[in-house]
């Protein structure tokens, strides 16, 4: 578990909720600063009903601090652009009531960690990208006749869901804790693996990059995840683990590896 | 060419990564160009994202007897007629196959019984028509298509943003930008340029639309010289969320109605039968819109000003599957469980059918080398446009865009761009951080949203308007002072600072056209002119020219439609009156 979920137990969203009072105004703690240095900004904000952590980031760039940098984009949870750390757990600052916030306490807000700073709570998710072109796309199968079953779209479906947050690549540990960016595709991209594998009409193999430039194996089953996941796309238990068996299958199965060795022999 | 910038040289240079502009980049890289794509935010993030109910296409798959004909009739009965025929005839035509090749190109549409793409009613269209994922159509579609893109290999500059389009005799050869992280200067030397940026939503305080909404690609070539069409007709969608007030205008999609949603007012009563008794919750939005707004206005309105909504009468997992982030969005942004409650809501300002003036054939603007698509690009829609014609319209049209603009870059030469106009596009941008003392662009902007929401919205009179232009020549003044704090480095004061002036270009179209058009036809109501001017103004599209510093209205006649077009129409007449 990375370091940041533990936090959440202090300022437990459902608890805060219940001792809810009207409050008219909050501090947010915002995190200023660059790639090299930064400390962290207490602001007063006015607070709204129905008020969320971007809306009050908002308040400070339209009357406090002008150049305050923060990415966003629809305000709906729909396009995964104002991922942060909020009191230390990764949320969408679109969706994070700050009714559902201990508002007594300053409200911080942080960059993700897994990504180089750039400014503010703006980091750097250009390796996201590199990661997904990569992949190879869907290849349809020869002489598809593009009739589906809803049963069998309904589970990739689930996949294809993913906003591109990236708050499940910020609290992997595979990548906040030991930074192997270059061995390991983190969540997103095995959910878009899975989204690509198991599409009833697909005719690719991906199961050799899942092994090697994918690096699944690294990954422990943790869950951090699944946990953090807007969409609650359930990703270990729907994407990673049946991704896992296939690639156990194809290059761990007694049976195969005894094919492999007599064949290997007679060679 | 100047050295002193980052250069980049392609065939065509695509502004915007929505479904319009990715779609043009696909196009225009089958054809064999180099393309560039540059986009204000990261990739997957534009506005296509959000779109939610649909694709209209008459593809047949629920209702046998859809066809596009009946499409095109739906489309040009839903603009009232302002249409560009063409353009409606075109899209009828193509978004059926446009849909196949997304499919093909690893969309999961939802299925039939029988294993086809599932159409979902919509308002507006005479059959079940809109090829859907659930309430999440547009995200799938802006994934499909951006990995197709990558995959083919554009190049993109994600989050960097274009200020300003160069010119050479009466042609585009090029664009000046900015970087959003560093705030460097960036020059694209281009044969053909596409806009594909979208409208102009954050001119309005309630606005389903994102920040990047902001009109750039409309003032950029209006300033270049090319023309805007029919400004005036601005998309209110009739439900947006109105409670609490930090979700004021986010958008709930139209597929409540078209899955069964039923509109009331605090009386209870289904006040649609008062407006329009045959459709009811699926007439066309700008009637939904001026129907909840007159509710309000006349005193029965819901709790927070706005009307219920509701779907409860539907089985609850029926609703989380059919409508997945409506039910998420209400139950953590408003604490309403939409399968047992109604939702409040209120129309939003939500897009723009005016636009660039383009060819129906090529999407090319008044301007040789500038192509427009997408919500950017008008005529399509005439005064009003049907749900789920905007996604259909993006692949149509962003395919042809991409075809003729790499075609024209095949046959044009490269010229060198221009310093004169670079140095001053720099400056244009540098000059509020050298002012010390002048107000931030962020105040301007509200008064500007204020300005838009009350004298130019849902219902408009002549007085307003005019209250309004002043208002808009005050508030140039201001900005043409306004100064920026902090670094050039990932600063959105600075980054509004270019914004505004673009909104405020846009904006001042908009309420001139407003103001001439003397008639209320689709979105546009005037209080003053409640009628339709079918003898006049329905004969007439609005057009909007730079001269000199000054904008120029004039109006031009709505082109003649062939004969066996209006047979397809006259058909409907026959259709309608005999139900």
């Amino acid at each position: 578990m990375p370091e940041a979920m533990t936090e959440t137990a202090a300022t437990a969203p459902a608890a805060a909720a219940e001792t809810a009072r009207p409050v008219t105004e909050a501090t947010l703690r915002v995190f200023r600063g660059d790639a090299e240095r930064g400390e962290l900004v207490d602001y007063r904000v006015p607070v709204a009903p129905g008020m969320v952590v971007l809306d009050a980031l908002h308040s400070i760039q339209g009357h406090q601090a002008p150049d305050l940098a923060v990415r966003w984009n629809c305000k709906a949870g729909k396009c995964g652009s104002c991922s942060a750390e909020v009191n230390g757990r990764p949320r969408l600052t679109c969706k994070t009531r700050m009714d559902s916030l201990p508002l007594d306490q300053p409200v911080v807000v942080k960059p993700m960690k897994s990504f180089p700073r750039i400014k503010d709570l703006v980091t750097d998710v250009s390796w996201n990208y590199r990661v997904n072109k990569k992949i190879p796309p869907f290849q349809p199968k020869p002489g598809a006749e593009w009739k589906m079953d809803q049963r069998e779209v309904d589970r990739v479906q689930e996949f294809r869901k993913c906003i591109e947050c990236f708050l499940c690549q910020n609290v992997c540990h595979v990548l906040r804790d030991h930074d192997k960016k270059e061995e390991f595709g983190g969540p997103r991209f095995f959910v878009r693996v899975a989204g690509l594998e198991m599409h009833p009409l697909d005719a690719a193999d991906r199961i050799p990059m899942l092994r090697k430039e994918l690096g699944i194996g690294y990954c422990n089953i943790t869950k951090c995840c699944t946990e953090v996941c807007p969409e609650e796309i359930h990703i270990t238990d729907n994407a990673i683990i049946p991704l896992k068996e296939r690639v156990v299958d194809r290059y761990f199965d007694p049976i195969t590896m005894l094919v492999r060795k007599i064949r290997g022999a007679s060679a | 060419m100047s050295s002193k910038y980052e250069t980049h040289e392609y065939d065509v240079l695509i502004m915007g990564a929505g479904g319009a502009g990715l779609r043009a980049a696909i196009e225009a890289l089958a054809k064999g160009a180099r393309v560039g794509v540059v986009c204000k935010s990261l990739l997957g993030k534009a506005h296509t994202v959000m779109a939610e109910g649909g694709i209209a296409a008459a593809m047949g798959n629920v209702d046998r007897a859809d066809d596009w004909r009946t499409h095109f009739r739906d489309t040009m009965r839903g603009g009232k007629f302002l249409n560009n025929w063409r353009m409606a005839q075109l899209h009828a035509q193509e978004a059926p196959e446009r849909v196949r090749e997304l499919e093909q190109w690893g969309a999961l549409f939802d299925r039939t019984e029988s294993g086809d793409i599932l159409q979902r009613a919509f308002g507006g269209h005479t059959f079940k028509r809109l090829c859907h994922v659930g309430d999440r159509t547009g995200l799938e579609m802006i994934r499909t298509l951006q990995d197709r893109g990558v995959q083919l290999g554009f190049d993109v500059f994600m989050e960097c943003t274009i200020t300003r389009l160069l010119t050479d005799g009466g042609r585009v050869n090029g664009a000046f930008g900015y970087w959003r992280e560093q705030g460097r200067f960036v020059t694209f030397a281009a044969k053909a340029i596409v806009i594909a940026s979208g409208g102009i939503g954050k001119a309005y305080k309630i606005t389903s639309n994102s920040w990047e909404y902001t009109a750039d690609g409309m003032a950029l070539a209006y300033q270049a010289g090319a023309e805007l069409l029919d400004m005036e007709f601005v998309q209110f969608h009739p439900t947006g969320m109105v409670w609490p007030p930090g979700v004021q205008g986010i958008l709930v999609t139209e597929a409540v109605r078209g899955e069964g949603g039923q509109l009331r007012n605090k009386l209870g009563e289904r006040f649609m039968e008062k407006y329009d008794p045959k459709r009811m919750e699926l007439s066309t939005r700008d009637v939904v819109a001026r129907s909840i707004y007159t509710e309000v206005k006349e005193g029965r309105g819901s709790e927070h000003g706005g009307a219920y909504l509701d779907i409860s009468h539907k089985p609850a997992e029926y609703v989380k599957k059919k409508l997945p982030s409506m039910y998420h969005q209400f139950k953590e942004l408003a604490d309403v469980d939409i399968t047992k409650e109604p939702m409040e809501v209120g129309p939003t300002c939500h897009y723009m059918m005016g636009g660039l003036r383009v060819d129906a054939e090529t999407a090319q603007t008044s301007l040789p080398g500038l192509f427009a698509a997408g919500e950017a690009a008008a005529g399509l829609h005439g005064a009003n446009r049907l749900g789920g014609n905007s996604l259909s319209d993006l692949l149509v049209f962003g395919k042809r865009a991409g075809a003729a603009a790499a075609e024209h870059a095949n046959k044009t030469p490269s010229s060198p761009l221009d310093n004169a106009q670079i140095e001053a596009a720099e400056r244009i941008m540098l000059e509020p951080f050298e002012r010390s003392s002048g107000e931030g662009p962020y105040a301007i902007h509200r008064d500007l949203q204020d300005t838009m929401q009350s004298l130019v919205g849902i219902f408009r009179v002549e007085e307003d308007l005019r209250k309004a232009l002043s208002k808009i020549e005050e508030l140039k003044a201001r900005a043409a002072k306004m100064s920026v704090e902090g670094s050039r480095m990932f600063n959105p004061g600075w980054h509004l600072s270019q914004d505004l002036r673009n909104m405020l270009v846009v904006s001042e179209a908009i309420a001139r056209c407003a103001l001439a058009r003397q008639e209320s036809r689709g979105a546009h109501s005037r209080i003053d002119y409640p009628k339709l001017d079918d003898a006049g103004w329905g004969k007439k599209n609005n057009v909007i020219r730079r001269a000199g510093d000054a904008m120029e209205l004039t109006q031009v006649p709505v082109r003649e439609m062939p004969e066996e077009l209006k047979q397809v129409l006259a058909e409907d007449q026959v259709a309608v009156s005999k139900k």
